[in-house]
């Protein structure tokens, strides 16, 4: 094993923030144009988040600061585990624990609205979690290792072997970019948020820190689709744009739906990648 | 040899003394002292087996197997004298079932019941013995106090508590018994006591309810031991091939088609024991009892032993479709049991579907079989064991202090009691978290489904059990670390349990977290290897992270060193309405209304009503599927 991997880790802490920052400027420009406005400058994320930081730390309660801290902590390592070529699937585990810990803070703040928020929030953990570890399990299947850097250096194109998967991969996304019909905890718009959701009680430096890691996220996800089109850089980098312009279309022409509605389609997605799964292991092995 | 004749007897002999001792502090030197002497000896017998593998003890049973016989007649007429009492006459019927068959094996096969080899030692009983010795002896410590405690809130419960302690250590010993014994007549003397005892102590109170439910789970361990008679029947009666009553003999037995159907049927009894559907309702039941009972019956004892003889089975069941059934049995209850836990709000509810949950994930790697989910099986155990115990123990001292159990009560119970939520919050961390053990159990049983075969199945049903299972108790974590203002601390209090327990079980979780990657080379892999001839492990790699993680989660509270200094505190946002920090708020007209918050349920999705019988019905229809499978194969 090469230091190949350090450089990938080392790499994904620095750029990530700067790319995610780049990439919701950009979503926020053609999410303007969708709507017919000029919108934002392109940097306009990182000169909000900026500002947010030179404000007065003001909190319901010292803890939240320790919630959001470990947020960004472990969404930072769990990140930098799936740039460095690590395992899927402690991966995706750690990025659960990074989720739990936000909606603990949310919790500890003892405020009405972030105290929906975080319900809320675990709601979409719980609707999106089976569909992420089916991700995990289908792209096992392909590539015989539930390494990111074995995955990835899969020489046929795994999504030729699972088009189900990435189609409910596809769905979930719009849950974990909390984007709108799914954005039920909080959301990027502001016509469609009870107050600000989980996020209503962080403000300042903690509400700049939940950014940037929103923004690690953001990157990690996109690494993820860019998996299922690994053979092939030139088709990933377009397939990861694709995906992620669709996801800005979607955001843009539904509104908001209600828990109900997000729980079922995120367990519906997963059921779409079982019966994937299911029909490629039956035609790999000859057996379910 | 001696240091298993010990822990088998010497819990008897500390269970006839504690019968005599009437004074709480006499009572409580005693059980210290056999705590520390059971605890103490389970540790020398992990320090002189540690490398030695398995080995078989030729123990004369001349006289103890009689004996055995005349102790299973007399519990058999206590359970009728019981049932004549009660009026239950299911449990007299089912009594009577099972003494005629023992009495048939004993004459019938009189000349097939002799085992060289009654006793022995491998990594696996190390294991069951550590997690009996340790967390059964904690939880008997704590129980002297909590035992005066809870007399001192029930005045109406008789006050047994000599019976108690007696039956607790009888249950010990019993437990050592079964994990030790090589002879499954054996086990299953050792099986009937545990039945027995746990009988006893659900009924302790001896309320209506306490006698039902105490009736309840006696009336399916019963099913249970029936099945595991009958199988001693079958293996007896094909001897030469099955290799008899000899655990080792029909463990290696050549003849695949022959044990099948005993092993189900032991299976069968172990999903009874095991408390998987549809047999969770005596496992709910027995909540009634005081909670080290439920601690005692969750972690380290009765349940544990359903699913410790499926794991000795599962290269038996491995590749089998019978094995298959069973797993799915496992699987079932695993997802169902998971979600129902979200509907639940009561705190002892919640750990009881999840202890059931587990099992069922247990019993989901044992039936499947293969050489890295039994693996990924024994991990589940260990973790679980520790993990529950610490939070059944941190409950019961809640439900003293703030007098209720339902966890909307406990909001903010880090300010009200800060070291009991630190405390919780880590054993409900070492239920669900990475890189905690329960979860690393899970991520290897993910792993390892992957490459069994139809192990898609289990995927699927894993992928939705976790999902559910983060839910439910992040939700509860929640309502720990929600920061209430100016609420009075409850900790102490006069009658106090002792904190020594739940310190050591939390030490104890993350202990085993740290040391996994030790536990496993040195207790675990061999076994796995010994069996299957391969065995799964954790990559190098991944143990790096796990402890990078694992040195994070340790270092970052320190951050709150930072944070002191620089905040200002504002109330919650309170929709724009003056508020203040106790989350008071002006209301309209001029009245000051103060703002609740409560938790998600979702009964609608997650009911017990909506999801329990489903899950009866088709575990059911899956056990019986699993006896026909095995009847086919014969």
């Amino acid at each position: 094993m090469t230091w190949a991997w350090l450089i990938g880790a080392v790499l994904f802490l620095i750029l990530a923030p700067l790319a995610g920052g780049l990439i919701a400027g950009i979503d926020r420009k053609i999410t303007a144009r969708m709507q017919g406005r000029v919108g934002p400058p392109l940097l306009q994320p990182f000169y909000d988040v900026g500002k947010l930081f030179e404000k007065e730390r003001v909190v319901v309660t010292t803890a939240q600061n320790f919630y959001v801290l470990a947020y960004l902590v472990f969404i930072a390592l769990a990140g930098a585990l799936f740039f460095a070529g690590g395992d899927l699937l402690l991966t995706i585990f750690a990025f659960t624990l990074a989720h739990v810990f936000l909606v603990l803070g949310a919790y500890a703040a003892h405020s009405p609205y972030s105290h929906i928020g975080a319900e809320r929030e675990l709601i979409q953990v719980m609707a999106y979690e089976p569909m992420v570890i089916l991700a995990a399990v289908g792209l096992y299947m392909v590539a015989n290792s539930f390494y990111v850097a074995d995955i990835a250096a899969v020489a046929v194109p795994a999504i030729l072997y699972l088009p189900g998967v990435f189609l409910g991969l596809a769905v979930i996304l719009t849950i974990k970019l909390r984007k709108s019909p799914f954005d039920i905890s909080t959301s990027h718009h502001a016509h469609q948020e009870i107050v600000k959701g989980i996020t209503t009680e962080f403000s300042g430096p903690t509400l700049g820190t939940i950014e940037i890691a929103h923004w690690y996220e953001n990157i990690f996800l996109l690494g993820l689709v860019y998996l299922f089109f690994a053979w092939n850089p030139v088709v990933g980098v377009i397939a990861v744009v694709l995906t992620y312009l669709v996801e800005i279309f979607v955001d843009n022409t539904t509104a908001r739906v209600r828990w109900q509605a997000a729980l079922k389609t995120g367990w519906f997605a997963a059921l779409i990648g079982i019966v994937n799964l299911a029909i490629l292991s039956y035609m790999m092995i000859g057996g379910v | 040899m001696q240091t298993l004749l010990f822990l088998i007897l010497f819990p008897i002999i500390a269970a006839c003394l504690l019968l005599f001792v009437k004074r709480t502090a006499l009572r409580y030197v005693v059980v210290v002292i056999s705590a520390l002497a059971i605890g103490g000896a389970t540790i020398y017998l992990l320090l002189r087996h540690i490398s030695a593998g398995a080995v078989y003890f030729a123990v004369p049973s001349g006289t103890v197997d009689p004996l055995m016989v005349v102790i299973e007649m007399g519990l058999a007429l206590f359970i009728i004298y019981m049932g004549v009492k009660f009026k239950n006459y299911l449990a007299i019927a089912l009594a009577a079932v099972q003494a005629a068959l023992v009495v048939y094996l004993e004459t019938t096969y009189s000349g097939s019941l002799h085992v060289v080899n009654n006793l022995f030692v491998d990594q696996f009983s190390i294991i069951m013995a550590l997690i009996i010795g340790i967390i059964g002896s904690l939880i008997a410590v704590y129980s002297v106090s909590y035992m005066e405690t809870y007399h001192h809130h029930h005045p109406e419960v008789r006050d047994r508590q000599r019976t108690f302690f007696f039956v607790i250590f009888i249950f010990l010993a019993a437990m050592f018994g079964l994990v030790f014994s090589n002879n499954l007549m054996w086990v299953f003397f050792f099986w009937e006591i545990t039945t027995i005892t746990s009988f006893l102590l659900i009924g302790y109170a001896e309320t209506e309810e306490a006698t039902k439910n105490a009736f309840l789970a006696l009336v399916m361990n019963l099913l249970g031991g029936i099945a595991f008679v009958a199988a001693l029947i079958i293996l007896a009666a094909t001897e030469p091939l099955s290799g008899g009553i000899d655990l080792a003999g029909v463990l290696s037995s050549g003849d695949a088609a022959v044990i099948l159907l005993p092993a189900a049927l032991i299976g069968f009894a172990g999903i009874t024991k095991a408390a998987l559907m549809p047999f969770s309702s005596w496992l709910l039941g027995a909540m009634v009892a005081p909670t080290p009972v439920s601690a005692l019956l969750h972690s380290s004892t009765m349940v544990k032993a359903g699913v410790y003889i499926l794991v000795r089975f599962a290269p038996v069941f491995a590749g089998t479709l019978t094995g298959f059934s069973i797993g799915l049995v496992g699987g079932l209850t695993f997802v169902l049991a998971s979600a129902i836990a979200i509907s639940q709000s009561n705190a002892k509810r919640v750990l009881a579907y999840s202890t059931i949950a587990n099992l069922g994930l247990i019993a989901a790697c044992a039936g499947v079989g293969t050489y890295m989910l039994v693996w990924a099986a024994i991990l589940l155990i260990i973790f679980h064991a520790i993990a529950k115990a610490l939070l059944f123990l941190g409950t019961g001292m809640i439900e003293h202090r703030i007098g209720s159990r339902d966890i909307e009560d406990m909001e903010g119970l880090i300010v009200r009691m800060p070291r009991m939520a630190v405390m919780m919050f880590i054993g409900m961390a070492g239920m669900f978290l990475a890189p905690f053990g329960m979860l690393i159990s899970k991520w290897a049983a993910i792993e390892a489904f992957v490459q069994a075969p139809f192990g898609l199945i289990f995927i699927a049903i894993l992928a939705y059990g976790s999902a559910v299972t983060v839910f439910f108790w992040a939700k509860w974590m929640g309502k720990l670390v929600a920061v209430t203002r100016e609420q009075e601390r409850v900790e102490k209090g006069i009658l106090e349990e002792p904190w020594a327990p739940l310190y050591i079980l939390t030490g104890l979780v993350v202990a085993a977290t740290l040391l996994f990657p030790l536990i496993s080379s040195v207790l675990i892999e061999p076994y796995v290897l010994a069996i299957y001839g391969a065995t799964a492990r954790m990559a190098q790699a991944n143990v790096a992270i796990m402890l990078l993680m694992m040195a994070l989660l340790l270092l970052l509270p320190i951050s709150f060193l930072l944070f002191k200094r620089s905040a200002k505190h504002l109330p919650a946002y309170m929709g724009g309405r003056p508020a203040t920090e106790d989350r008071r708020f002006a209301g309209s007209l001029g009245l000051t209304r103060e703002a609740q918050t409560r938790n998600y349920y979702l009964n609608d999705y997650f009911g017990e009503a909506k999801l329990f019988r489903p899950g009866l019905a088709v575990c059911t229809a899956l056990i019986i599927i699993s006896w026909i499978l095995a009847g086919v194969a014969l």
